[in-house]
């Protein structure tokens, strides 16, 4: 009796997270299961045909897969270092320096987010073609860099500014040159906080879209947009692939930083 | 660096009480200004090379015409083409925002005011799968998904409640905000449940005791509570709505479009500048009224932090 009136009780909290779970996995099954078909036609329920036919078109030399994730690796790595670098060094003046009018200069790096970015990357896209950086890896770095940018700036200057003021000035005292402590005591005891902003920044240039598309065009193909044109081709098949390999590091860093989205983590961010 | 912690600490603050009386020192503080700007110099030269002279040129661009003469002429062509779309636009984006935030509070406040523990796990592990896939391939999956012969459908048909021959896609303005909200939920909760869970328990505690029903103590304690967060966050949600091209074109192409799409056809097609310019202009003035409700709602929370 009792154990019945638990298994009612579960029913509507049941319901609703299987709801809740299909919902969320179910548009994810379903690109699965287009990356497997090899024939699906209305109106069959499920594929007629499974097999990976199309997963050796995709890495074959024609396909284009290989070229795409070595151009977006390697525009990943090289906007990690442009962002990383600059925003390192306005990170320290930000936390350490006297600067002018600091609460507006940090600021001004949120101010890109606060507008619809599109229409900047058109006009972006334009002076760029103006100077001939269209349809570059240097074009396409230095959108994602502005981004980039925004996204490590305020994580910078936080990592330099929970650095412990007194052992940099111990360093100074023993004869350091400023250069020299920032290199040997500041940089790595900032450097937690500047890796977690590295990781971001990487993930969020190898998803990027919009800049590419307006930036890149038409010689760089990253992998979403390789995954786009063939979504607007019509080719479910290859498009899920992409997209599925796309999804890896999307996941991947969910998981790892599981535990710092905590909500009471979170929580913790604001104060 | 191989004397002991304590020293170099006990020197460090001897040397940071010399260095706060010289900190009066004019000169000093006009040289560490210097240095601070030159170290700040490539990030803001960064930041004005590709952000705000491409703003001044999408400015520029939108109120001139062709020879460079001001003009209106851009608004009078978007306003003749586009009206529908700019309506359909500020519909669809505020739709997603409110929708996103409604099941945003009912997750939220789930994980807050939740007692059972199982259930409370589950769905801390369920909600956030989507938060870090990117739009383009949220895109993809919602047009299979939604699609007459999507995973969804099919599973409608296996309940027995529809017959096959009644399903319908959704690749219409439902499926641009469906994909919206699938997108932008595991983000807003995350906000709104991190801004729950860093509350004071007690008067929900002392609500509770008096027999407060749960969805009261949600909408009339907790909720007022939060509603800084829950505000940035939809202003942020609203902002990155208004920027995504790869959705609406993937699940929505034809008429009426987001005037994103627009945009991008005014540029690849017809290399007219003008009339994207302008109707970029139109998307900074939506997300400036929306971002006006803010400083509003900031005004008169004055000086509560959140």
């Amino acid at each position: 009796m009792v154990r019945a009136t638990a298994a009612w009780r579960w029913l509507p909290r049941g319901i609703l997270l299987g709801l809740l779970a299909f919902a969320i996995f179910g548009p994810i099954a379903n690109l699965a299961l287009w990356a497997v078909a090899e024939r699906w036609y209305w109106p069959h329920a499920l594929p007629s045909q499974y097999g990976f036919e199309f997963w050796g078109r995709v890495f074959s030399e024609r396909g284009h897969a290989w070229d795409s994730l070595g151009t977006s690796v390697i525009i990943a790595i090289f906007t990690v270092a442009v962002s990383l670098v600059i925003s390192s060094i306005a990170g320290y003046a930000l936390a350490r320096l006297y600067v002018p009018l600091r609460g507006v200069m940090m600021l001004a790096f949120l101010l890109p987010q606060a507008f619809p970015n599109l229409p900047i990357y058109i006009n972006i896209a334009r002076v760029f073609y103006w100077i001939g950086l269209n349809g570059t890896i240097l074009g396409v770095v230095l959108v994602h860099s502005l981004h980039g940018l925004v996204l490590s700036v305020w994580i910078a200057a936080a990592a330099f500014a929970s650095v412990d003021r007194s052992l940099e000035e111990a360093a100074r005292n023993m004869g350091a040159s400023p250069v020299r402590t920032f290199f040997t005591v500041s940089l790595p005891l900032a450097a937690p906080g500047i890796m977690a902003a590295a990781v971001f920044v990487f993930l969020d240039s190898l998803d990027e879209f919009t800049g590419t598309y307006f930036v890149g065009v038409p010689d760089v193909i990253t992998m979403p947009l390789l995954m786009f044109n063939a979504s607007m081709g019509g080719n479910y098949q290859i498009a899920a692939i992409t997209a599925l390999i796309l999804l890896i590091p999307s996941i991947g860093f969910m998981l790892v930083i599981e535990r710092f989205l905590r909500a009471d983590v979170i929580a913790g961010i604001g104060s | 660096m191989s004397a002991s912690p304590t020293d170099a600490r006990t020197a460090g603050r001897a040397a940071s009480s010399a260095l706060s009386q010289s900190r009066a020192d004019g000169g000093r503080r006009r040289s560490q200004a210097l240095w601070a700007v030159l170290l700040l110099a490539p990030a803001l030269g960064l930041l004005a090379a590709l952000f705000v002279y491409p703003l001044a040129l999408s400015l520029h661009s939108a109120f001139t015409d062709v020879d460079g003469a001001a003009d209106l002429g851009n608004f009078r062509r978007v306003f003749e083409l586009y009206t529908g779309d700019i309506i359909y636009t500020g519909v669809v984006a505020v739709g997603a925002v409110i929708v996103t935030d409604v099941l945003a509070i009912a997750i939220a406040g789930y994980l807050t005011l939740g007692e059972n523990p199982i259930a409370v796990a589950w769905l801390r592990w369920l909600y956030r799968w989507p938060l870090f896939i990117p739009f383009v391939v949220s895109g993809q999956m919602m047009r299979s998904f939604l699609a007459k012969n999507g995973l969804l459908n099919n599973a409608i048909v296996a309940t027995g409640l529809v017959d096959r021959a009644d399903t319908f896609g959704l690749l219409d303005w439902r499926g641009v905000i469906i994909t919206f909200v699938w997108k932008q939920l595991p983000f807003v909760a995350l906000i709104v449940a991190g801004a729950m869970a860093s509350l004071d328990r007690s008067m929900i505690e002392s609500a509770r005791n008096l027999g407060a029903r749960r969805l009261r103590i949600l909408v009339e304690i907790v909720l007022p509570q939060v509603s800084g967060p829950l505000i940035v966050a939809s202003v942020l949600t609203f902002v990155t709505l208004l920027s995504v091209l790869s959705v609406p074109v993937m699940i929505n192409a034809g008429s009426p479009a987001m005037i994103t799409v627009d945009m991008a056809y005014r540029i690849t097609s017809l290399s007219d500048y003008g009339a994207a310019n302008a109707l970029g202009v139109i998307s900074y003035l939506m997300t400036a009224a929306v971002g006006w409700l803010y400083l509003r709602h900031g005004v008169r929370n004055e000086g509560r932090q959140w």
